[in-house]
């Protein structure tokens, strides 16, 4: 992500995937969940799809036979920022993992018609932006991609990307955009209300003993 | 006026924040190998500790072998990054002191089976767990929802979630259905009618006749889909059923299970409650469902043709064309032309008694058709695996040829090695379809207990009330 006087960029080459219900399995297997680490899962986003063999945990991209019609190994799109692709991105398994691998990679930003409730919260968590378009702006963005390399300027303050001729506004919420702006730690805002949490526990131990046994 | 979600959701809620977020006060929470890690390791990080250390209870089961035997423990696995992972969980729980049903304990099990099974799940709680089937846990009216690492943490430190309200659906079932219609069937249906995003966004509780009429383990096994549905939260209101469920796992003395009775026959929609979303559904005409395709929503009558290209409107064309094309369906024009070569019993959705129970009385005095090359019963957990045992339904299905696993997720996911060989296919009772799902290029069609059995003797999907 970049700053400039108009505020912080996400800006780029398009990869797309043009397909519904991609599940959280396909952007990560379940082989690498494995791993007890929360980073290092470059080499395994879209494995499935991505390479012709099977992988395991702990073997790299060069050791992989790659499928080179698949878009994130074809120049320029295995440098891109950016990923568009159509309905319910993300639906499944609860994986953070998947938005690691995503971040890993590369990706900053997802653009779909919508997104599975709890991919779209996990993102905003690793700085990965969640787009959810309207499927007529989709529909337009997929036309573009046939036509060139789609290059893509997404301004997060102002909630806009910029595909040269026109200008799309996105909607998202300010407390989730915020997080990815200024990288804020849920764990230390919630803390911050500790007292709160401590009278609200010691009145419930006293209506609903039975939870506390 | 009010909504079961918005009791559950009032009942829990600690504060609002300045971001509008709202602090939900967590009563239980579960956590397993795979997605707990990365939280405990941010813990310590921190210099935290558990906020209120009897809220959490653990158990591994995704990378578990199911072939443990006697004398088993986390260093006899095998392959060795999952025992990294199951020693970790064993490392973490001793080093906070977090209750553990380990590997060698008898109550060891999925954990979506084990909370409800040992009463650590009661109605009115918030449960949450790094695993997207703890909707499951809203069959006992329970607000139980899927979280990511990350909030596996942040509940672990602080016990709250941080959360926006979802909206509210009401799915009503009406009716009753055939004889060897079971819930699976009824969840799978709704999933083909509303697709697995069109729950989106929402709290799904599910009501009517038909809920009121089964166990509460088949309304398990409803809400543990609803994810499928796209919602992160089903729930059912409890009943008499629901609290003679809970009696008999409690272990809350006398006085205290009948003081929280009283307040858990409160929990249910107000008459006039208001839904963002409506939808009945007559289950009298819902026949065996079977998937299809690479996706839940792909689900069909199991007597129906396989959508083509050219039967399929423009904007699903692609869908279906990728997904016949991962699942080897070329000539074969319905469900019952395929043939099957494994079948898999178990998971969170399917693995309890019940579901043992109706699938031991299909294979009953049967042997599996010859072009199974492998099935597999898995039990969801000890405890399930004993009563089986007992009422000898483990001897009914090996004595069919089928294999008789110990406890875990096994080939719902295919962590451990119990996977599909590429492009091997396979009856199974799980809730996913997805490409690779059960193993690299692994072909998976989800059914009901019934119908796995089914066609475990057939070899083919077919009519189970034929058997």
């Amino acid at each position: 992500m970049k700053s400039n006087s108009e505020g912080l960029i996400i800006d780029g080459v398009v990869a797309y995937i043009d397909r519904d219900n991609i599940d959280t399995d396909q952007i990560i297997p379940t082989e690498y969940l494995k791993s007890i680490k929360k980073f290092g899962f470059e080499d395994y986003l879209f494995d499935g799809w991505r390479y012709k063999d099977d992988g395991k945990l702990g073997i790299t991209k060069d050791q992989r036979v790659i499928d080179e019609n698949f878009i994130l190994n074809k120049n320029p799109f295995n440098e891109s920022k950016i990923l568009l692709t159509r309905d319910n991105f993300g639906c499944g398994s609860s994986r953070e993992h998947a938005v690691w691998a995503l971040r890993d990679f590369g990706i900053k930003a997802v653009i779909a018609s919508s997104f599975g409730d709890i991919f779209y919260n996990n993102s905003f968590k690793n700085g990965v932006l969640p787009i959810k378009l309207e499927k007529k702006e989709i529909d337009f963005l997929f036309d573009q991609t046939q036509q060139k390399v789609l290059e893509l300027s997404i301004n997060l303050q102002k909630k806009e990307i910029n595909c040269g001729e026109k200008t799309i506004s996105f909607h998202v919420d300010k407390h989730l955009i915020d997080r990815i702006i200024y990288g804020l730690d849920d764990v230390d805002i919630t803390l911050k209300e500790k007292d709160k949490i401590f009278d609200f526990e010691r009145t419930r131990i006293e209506e609903r003993p039975w939870i506390f046994k | 006026m009010k909504t079961l979600y918005d009791k559950l959701w009032e009942e829990h809620h600690v504060t609002q924040l300045d971001s509008g977020e709202s602090l939900l006060y967590i009563d239980r929470h579960y956590l397993h190998e795979v997605t707990s890690p990365q939280a405990f390791e941010g813990l310590i990080k921190k210099n935290l500790k558990p906020w209120r250390l009897n809220a959490n209870i653990a158990t591994p089961d995704h990378n578990v072998p199911t072939t443990r035997g006697n004398n088993f423990n986390s260093e006899s696995i095998t392959d060795e990054i999952s025992k990294i992972q199951v020693v970790e969980l064993d490392k973490n729980c001793n080093k906070f002191g977090i209750k553990q049903f380990d590997i060698e304990s008898n109550k060891q099990g999925i954990v979506h089976v084990i909370g409800p099974e040992l009463g650590f799940t009661i109605p009115g709680m918030t449960i949450v767990c790094g695993d997207s089937h703890t909707s499951t846990h809203g069959a006992l009216g329970c607000l139980a929802m899927g979280i990511g690492t990350s909030e596996v943490e942040h509940v672990l430190a602080t016990q709250c979630l941080k959360v926006s309200k979802l909206k509210n659906m009401n799915v009503r079932f009406e009716g009753e259905v055939d004889e060897h219609v079971s819930s699976k069937d009824i969840v799978l249906y709704l999933i083909g009618q509303i697709g697995t995003a069109g729950g989106t966004g929402y709290a799904i509780e599910f009501s009517g006749s038909y809920i009121s009429s089964i166990s509460v383990e088949g309304r398990m096994t409803i809400c543990n889909m609803a994810i499928e549905a796209g919602a992160k939260v089903g729930l059912i209101a409890p009943d008499n059923k629901t609290i003679e469920y809970v009696k008999s796992k409690s272990f809350l003395d006398d006085d205290t299970f009948n003081h929280a009775k009283e307040y858990w026959k409160t929990l249910k929609s107000d008459d006039d409650a208001k839904f963002d979303k409506e939808i009945t559904i007559d289950v009298s005409k819902i026949k065996p469902q079977v998937t299809w395709g690479t996706s839940p929503e792909m689900v069909l009558n199991y007597d129906e043709s396989i959508p083509t290209v050219f039967d399929t409107k423009d904007e699903n064309k692609k869908n279906v064309e990728l997904a016949r094309d991962y699942m080897g369906i070329e000539n074969e024009t319905k469900l019952s032309d395929l043939t099957f070569d494994k079948v898999f019993i178990g998971s969170c959705t399917n693995s309890r008694i019940e579901d043992l129970r109706q699938a031991a009385e299909i294979v009953k005095g049967k042997t599996i058709a010859s072009n199974i090359s492998e099935a597999i019963v898995v039990p969801g957990s000890g405890l399930v695996k004993e009563q089986a045992e007992n009422e000898g339904l483990d001897k009914v299905f090996t004595d069919a040829g089928f294999i008789w696993r110990d406890p875990g997720c096994s080939m719902c996911l295919g962590m451990n090695p119990d996977q599909l060989k590429p492009y091997e296919r396979c009856a199974s009772t799980s809730n996913r379809n997805f490409e690779g799902r059960q193993g690299y290029l692994g072909r998976t069609h989800l059914m009901s207990p019934i119908m796995a059995a089914y066609t475990a003797i057939n070899g083919t999907i077919g009519d189970p009330d034929e058997i």
